[in-house]
């Protein structure tokens, strides 16, 4: 199978998606010192000689070693270079490519454009299974996600409802742990494909309702339901209960104590969020006895994967 | 923007590192209030605050804020840097008063998006 994968990658990709493009060159008038320098920083095997952006030669590792065997004086790099130089087009498949890598023996290509051979790039047999592996990988990566996806795992079961609820406990007054629950139901969110920026609405709507529960209550849960085109986040505790749902719903009215808005929190904003956050919004309480707030997002037209 | 360049620019301290130092900063945000931030902040966006507890890592968190910066000499608690370290959060710290701070990043182009987004 990654043979195929692999044949189908030589014919698809080009000679464009591999190299390395604007490489460093050498101008004909350089010194043969200049390229040892570059050679010697960078581990070149060889560099391409550019006049006015025309490819007029190259002049490789070999070309430098016979220079130093003749021990000739430093010259210019056009007296060393090799004039005639292969080329590939970006535009060239890497089928044509590996061939061209075969019958020649070289160890690189310089990239020239079509019109006019300015020198775009210049690619190695590295950079060839490089780009494959890369491109190979991303497309494991696009896979592994694909599977994973929420919608898919809806589409394998039979019935006439399906919901994948998923639970999170949150404990009462613990500030330190406050926020957990949404941190994981985000991350879950994601590892199921639902698109960001709705798993972001999500996850800060629970965020909300998750420091009511800290804030005001002896904790309770958030139940997420996910749903073939939708998520519905139920959270419930046992009390105390809101005395005036009128006024809580109000932007900026809060029954929040000092020590709780010194940290920020408390703002008289997190009902007014939630339901910002959410496409449907609904909350019932009973004084003393507790609230059940319940939220839905809309996911229908989040089908598409590019964000 | 990219957060090194601002850490650079604006002589900001590291306290934790998180995933993206390299990531850019593509806004601003300045706020004490946690649902505030919740609120109006956008992703990709540099938060001024001078709240120092580990909740401010949650928001930057589920917000997929750039960063968290802390300012007027004030650094995160404990448990701020554990969770940040945890969530991978960068978290910053700086001298200046959050209006000093907001008017340097301001002058260095970084703008809120909400706004941009109102002015267009």
């Amino acid at each position: 199978m990654i043979v195929g994968k692999l044949q189908e990658l030589v014919l698809e990709l080009k000679v464009g998606d591999v190299m390395t493009a604007d490489p460093i060159t050498l101008g004909p008038g350089d010194r043969m010192s200049d390229l040892r320098d570059l050679l010697r920083a960078h581990h070149f095997s060889g560099l391409p000689v550019v006049d006015d952006k025309q490819l007029v030669g190259i002049v490789s590792v070999e070309d430098f070693i016979k220079f130093l065997g003749n021990g000739k004086d430093d010259c210019a790099v056009e007296e060393e270079m090799t004039g005639v130089v292969q080329t590939l087009y970006a535009d060239d498949s890497l089928t044509h490519a590996i061939g061209r890598f075969e019958s020649s023996g070289l160890g690189r290509f310089p990239v020239v454009e079509r019109s006019g051979g300015a020198l775009v790039g210049i690619v190695t047999k590295g950079d060839l299974i490089r780009g494959m592996l890369r491109r190979l990988e991303a497309e494991f990566h696009e896979e592994e996600i694909h599977r994973y996806r929420a919608s898919h795992l809806f589409e394998d079961v039979e019935a006439d409802a399906t919901a994948l609820t998923l639970r999170y406990d949150v404990a009462g007054q613990d500030f330190k742990r406050a926020g957990e629950a949404s941190s994981r139901l985000k991350r879950t969110l994601s590892h199921l494909g639902i698109r960001p920026d709705v798993a972001r609405r999500v996850a800060i709507g629970c965020y909300e309702a998750e420091m009511n529960l800290v804030i005001f209550t002896d904790g309770g849960t958030i139940d997420a339901q996910v749903r073939p085109a939708s998520i519905v986040v139920e959270v419930r505790d046992e009390g105390p209960g809101i005395d005036d749902l009128e006024k809580a719903l109000q932007p900026g009215y809060s029954t929040a104590a000092d020590w709780v808005r010194e940290l920020g929190f408390g703002a008289g904003m997190g009902l007014p969020n939630i339901r910002k956050m959410g496409d449907e919004f609904d909350i019932r309480s009973t004084a003393g006895k507790g609230t059940v707030l319940t939220v839905s997002f809309d996911t229908s037209e989040a089908g598409d994967e590019t964000d | 923007m990219k957060l090194t360049d601002l850490m650079e620019e604006l002589d900001l301290g590291v306290r934790v590192a998180g995933d993206t130092l390299n990531g850019e900063v593509t806004g601003g945000y300045a706020s004490d209030l946690i649902s505030d931030v919740l609120a109006h902040a956008t992703a990709g966006d540099l938060w001024v605050t001078l709240q120092t507890h580990q909740n401010i890592v949650a928001v930057a968190s589920l917000k997929d804020l750039a960063g968290v910066v802390l300012v007027g000499g004030r650094e995160p608690q404990e448990d701020t840097l554990l969770k940040a370290e945890e969530e991978g959060v960068p978290i910053l710290v700086s001298r200046m008063t959050a209006f000093e701070l907001v008017g340097r990043l301001y002058a260095l182009g970084i703008r809120s998006a909400e706004l941009e987004a109102v002015e267009v």
